[in-house]
């Protein structure tokens, strides 16, 4: 891609002006951060190739050009030239057209959602390795993560085999937040109600530090993690401690949790409730709430008419409120539709309703 | 009952609202209130208040509602330059456990006053407050084509910036960050007032700047002299056009967007809530629909300052005229097209995000262009580096570095790991202070001789142009290595020992761009203390050699800019006519049509403040009563018939004879 000396050429002056620290954006231990790192050096080397010039000639022409030279040749009709415009316009468009089509490349081999196909720059993915799920909620101002494949969640403790796939699906209880391990690939916000996804993969064990990227409120600059790398062995070593350490997350048990608290350490949780992210996603936590990929199966079908108009107004965010108190006033109503559906227990029914 | 009424008339205003167990508060209270009554008592002294009412408030000549801009913004920089430092001192204390001394709810509304201070009640107060001083006399017209509309605007605009001042002593500014993303700044998140300030200061001051648009469009659409067809425009002319035409396809999006954003907040509506239907990403892509083109709208005035000053003191046409001007309508059309860029990390398909990471990077060349046109005009030129141009080349040297760094972020893989970084804030603080504050203090005292008839004090400004440039690069170096580090803004502590060393010297850096300021409110006192002296005073009208019109009148400039209408020959008119041996006329003077000055505008504003404030406290008797006395005043203003007078023939014959005896003694 691009040459060891020049890249070391680059980051020689930054590194000089940063001995002994931490650039985690730079060396990163991930290799999806890696290729976006060396996005970054690539583009910038591709712009000093004319901003170089451009401040050199600046400085030069300042310099030469000045009043009290009297060597300098003054010509104040000099205002057009037709060649030179030709250069001015073209040379900035080459180097934006090897940019673009750079960016175009790269934007589409680092998409978040698509699945990797490489491991390291040596190494492919192995098809029949299966990837780490891992399903993660920010909340105020924490984070929760939850392990489907292997039904036990944690709080603001995150860890992953090394050279193995991790597919993340994250959303958020009520704010936007960005989730974001600089050593491990670039962030992507959480957003409530909505999922985003993230696939990546680390590289190298260690541990690193994650945290919420996007403003959030007064908790905010608390709002960090670890990130574990760790062999295959020690992670099946975590994970039966995790599962050893017993306690449970249920549904009641998530609301407590979702509450605004600040600095709050680490957490195991033995069991989490299965379809505990997906009722996250869907706003439909509290029990009796009808889920609102529910909803729209049923407006997708036609809708309900006024019925529908009642579902909708259902749709209260799980909202542990900061302000208003726990439970909105939703809990003592039930769905419309649970009245149509009679009990059959179908596709319309929420997770919430058949917990029950 | 009586508690019934007490919250009838203070709505949700109470006694704990206003801060007094703040100190910090308290002291800066305690100061503007001493300053304020300073000010009040020697106005009332010197019995100034009628000489103030009558030639500047009420005034609706371009030239002081220019003036009253520029003073408003630099009040303005100093209260969003006072958050500045303390965000920089508090992120360079708060370190190995300490907290600080901002708490996250005080530190959390700094940073979002100074966003919101820097862009709208500084950067848009000067860039406008330039564009209403020079545009008219550089196109030769009298006046904007709406005068009163100038006024009105104005104090629009002071009315927004009333209210955000008014947030820091009775209760509080938004906590939200400066775009006031929901679901945050929903009534759930949000219930106080704080987003409410932030509303509503921004409709108020959004109405000033919107109108103020229309009127600089169809000024300069309309009134320019005869001769001066499109492309033999002044440059500053030219980016004064496509900067206005932005703000009025833009702002209306930002009213629209806030208009919803307070529906939620009032009226229980979803549009941006999590619940119910709404959906918050359609706020980030409406507000950024605006905010795009806003970073446009600032810059491109700068552009067409950094043109003039170039061109002017290389004594040489500028390098590329049409270039120029194509270069400025590209930008102006493509800042429509980048918005997205803003949130490549929201999760839109990598064909969306290359596509608006593409169109970012097509900017670029045609402000590639424009560098390149400054570059060449300063070739074969002579320059002569008094302040302005001084301004201009530090412009040269720190905006090329933003414009990379803007590039990088363009592109999105690498806008996953440097998005909403320090690097990020190093890059928009290098083009908004190396782009658009350069260029505004290149324009101030390039044109303060033309506004005032003295020159500003060129050591005091050299002296506030190298702190500023070395402040610059000390403070936001830090934050660009900072970034890479992986350190996201707002904030508040850390807990990496490392990081303190480079917040310390960001807070050096501050401290540096502080002597900066310093050394400008300096240079003005001594300019203005050393008026009439001969190595200040301005008697030719054209004291920098000048090309455009503007400088071929007096300085200041008579209220009736031009007692002759210029008529136009070719690019840089005034050049022009000093090379063909302009003569200047010296009779056949004719009475000259004026517009009237009209207090209706103050009154406006000052209502407009009250129906804000009613409404952000929910005492609704008083927006109701604000606003009924606004729709009264505004139809009773249509009332007024005389709207318009005429400087006798011999008051023009009088004004110019002086003006011909200065020229006389001058020789």
């Amino acid at each position: 891609m691009l040459s060891k000396t020049l890249r070391g050429l680059l980051l020689l002056p930054l590194l000089a002006l940063c001995a002994g620290c931490n650039m985690v954006v730079l060396p990163p231990a991930g290799d999806v951060a890696l290729q976006q790192r060396d996005l970054v050096v690539i583009s910038t080397v591709l712009m000093l190739l004319i901003i170089v010039p451009v401040m050199a000639l600046t400085g030069w022409f300042a310099w030469h050009f000045r009043q009290s030279n009297k060597d300098a040749h003054y010509d104040p009709d000099f205002h057009h030239s037709t060649s030179l415009e030709l250069v001015i316009w073209s040379a900035p468009l080459l180097i934006i057209i090897a940019l673009g089509a750079v960016t175009w490349i790269s934007t589409h081999t680092l998409d978040p959602y698509r699945k990797l196909d490489r491991l390291s720059a040596a190494h492919r993915v192995d098809p029949s390795v299966k990837p780490l799920k891992v399903q993660v909620v920010a909340l105020d101002w924490k984070w929760l993560f939850i392990y489907p494949d292997y039904g036990f969640a944690t709080v603001n403790e995150l860890a992953a085999p090394v050279d193995v796939p991790i597919d993340f699906q994250i959303t958020a209880s009520s704010v936007m937040n960005a989730f974001y391990v600089p050593a491990l690939a670039g962030m992507i916000y959480a957003m409530p109600a909505m999922e985003t996804q993230l696939h990546a993969v680390i590289n190298q064990p260690g541990s690193y530090e994650g945290f919420s990227a996007n403003y959030s409120g007064a908790g905010f600059s608390d709002m960090h993690f670890r990130f574990y790398g760790k062999s295959q062995a020690e992670f099946e070593q975590w994970v039966a401690q995790v599962k050893a350490g017993g306690g449970s997350l249920g549904r009641e048990g998530y609301l407590a949790l979702a509450r605004p608290s600040e600095r709050e350490p680490v957490r195991h949780y033995a069991e989490a409730a299965p379809g505990l992210y997906d009722a996250i996603l869907n706003l439909c936590v509290e029990p009796g709430k009808m889920c609102m990929k529910d909803m729209m199966k049923i407006d997708a079908k036609g809708g309900l008419g006024m019925a529908g108009v009642y579902n909708v107004g259902m749709l209260t965010h799980d909202r542990p409120s900061r302000f208003y108190g726990v439970g909105p006033e939703a809990q003592s109503r039930s769905p419309y539709v649970m009245a149509l559906c009679a009990a059959e227990p179908g596709p319309l029914w929420s997770p919430a309703a058949s917990a029950r | 009952m009586h508690s019934d009424l007490i919250h009838f008339i203070f709505g949700r205003l109470t006694l704990d609202a206003i801060p007094y167990h703040e100190p910090i508060l308290v002291a800066t209270f305690a100061g503007v209130a001493v300053g304020g009554l300073a000010m009040f008592v020697a106005i009332t002294y010197f019995k100034l208040w009628g000489y103030l009412w009558r030639d500047w408030f009420t005034s609706v000549d371009h030239k002081k509602i220019g003036i009253m801009y520029m003073v408003l913004g630099t009040v303005m920089l100093l209260r969003g330059f006072s958050d500045a430092i303390m965000m920089r001192i508090q992120q360079a204390i708060a370190f190995n456990g300490s907290a600080g001394y901002l708490p996250p709810e005080h530190y959390d509304q700094i940073f979002t006053a100074h966003g919101v201070i820097m862009i709208f009640f500084v950067a848009m107060p000067m860039v406008v407050g330039l564009m209403n001083i020079v545009m008219p006399m550089q196109i030769g017209a009298r006046d904007v084509a709406f005068p009163f509309l100038n006024n009105f605007s104005f104090w629009m605009t002071v009315a927004g910036a009333l209210l955000v001042m008014l947030s820091l002593f009775i209760g509080e500014f938004a906590r939200t960050g400066w775009l006031a993303y929901p679901p945050l700044s929903g009534i759930a998140y949000s219930p106080d007032e704080g987003v409410d300030y932030y509303i509503w200061a921004l409709q108020v001051a959004g109405v000033g700047t919107l109108l103020s648009g229309v009127n600089m469009v169809v000024t300069i659409i309309k009134m320019r002299a005869p001769g001066m067809t499109l492309m033999k425009m002044p440059i500053f002319c030219w980016t004064s056009l496509c900067t206005n035409v932005l703000i009025v396809a833009a702002f209306p999006v930002l009213t629209a967007v806030l208009v919803l954003l307070s529906l939620d907040r009032y009226a229980g509506t979803n549009f941006f809530t999590n619940d119910l239907g709404g959906n918050a990403m359609m706020y980030v892509n409406l507000i950024w629909i605006w905010g795009h083109p806003e970073v446009y709208i600032l810059i491109l005035p700068a552009f067409g300052i950094f043109s003039e000053v170039v061109s002017t003191f290389c004594g040489k046409q500028l390098f590329g005229y049409a270039s120029m001007v194509y270069a400025t309508v590209v930008i102006t059309i493509l800042s429509y097209l980048v918005w997205l860029h803003h949130f490549f990390t929201m999760g839109s398909g990598a064909s969306v995000n290359s596509f608006f990471g593409i169109t970012t990077m097509i900017i670029s060349i045609p402000t590639g262009a424009k560098m390149f046109n400054w570059l060449f005009t300063m070739y074969r030129g002579r320059i002569r580096f008094e302040v302005p141009m001084l301004w201009a080349v530090g412009f040269m040297f720190t905006f090329v570095i933003g414009g990379m760094t803007g590039v990088l972020l363009a592109v999105p893989p690498a806008d996953f790991v440097l998005h909403n970084s320090l690097f990020l804030i190093a890059h928009f603080h290098n083009v908004i202070i190396g782009g658009v504050l350069f260029g505004l203090f290149a324009g101030i005292n390039y044109w303060f001789p033309k506004s005032t008839g003295f020159k500003l004090d060129p050591f005091w400004g050299k002296v506030s142009f190298w702190f500023w440039l070395s402040g610059f690069w000390v403070a936001f170096t830090p934050l660009y290595v900072l970034g890479l580090m992986g350190v996201t803004r707002r904030l508040n502590h850390f807990d990496d020992p490392s990081l303190q060393i480079w917040f310390q010297i960001a807070a050096a850096g501050a401290a540096l761009i502080f002597l900066g300021i310093i050394a400008f409110l300096v240079q003005i006192y001594v300019s203005i203390r050393d008026r009439n002296s001969a190595r200040l005073r301005d008697t030719t009208g054209d004291p920098w050699n000048g090309r455009t019109l503007e400088w071929s009148t007096s300085s200041p400039p008579p209220d009736y800019n031009f007692a002759f209408t210029p008529v136009v020959h070719d690019i840089d008119a005034w050049d022009d006519m000093k090379r063909r041996g302009y003569q200047r006329p010296l009779d056949g003077y004719k009475a000259i049509h004026m517009p009237k000055n009209t207090g209706t505008g103050v009154i406006l504003g000052a209502l407009s403040v009250g129906l804000a404030f009613g409404l952000i406290w929910y005492m609704w008797w008083l927006a109701a009563l604000s606003f009924f006395l606004m729709l009264a005043t505004a139809i009773g203003h249509t009332f007024i018939y005389k709207r318009d007078f005429y400087i006798p023939a011999e008051d023009v014959i009088e004004t110019e004879a002086k003006r011909t005896a200065l020229l006389a003694g001058q020789v």
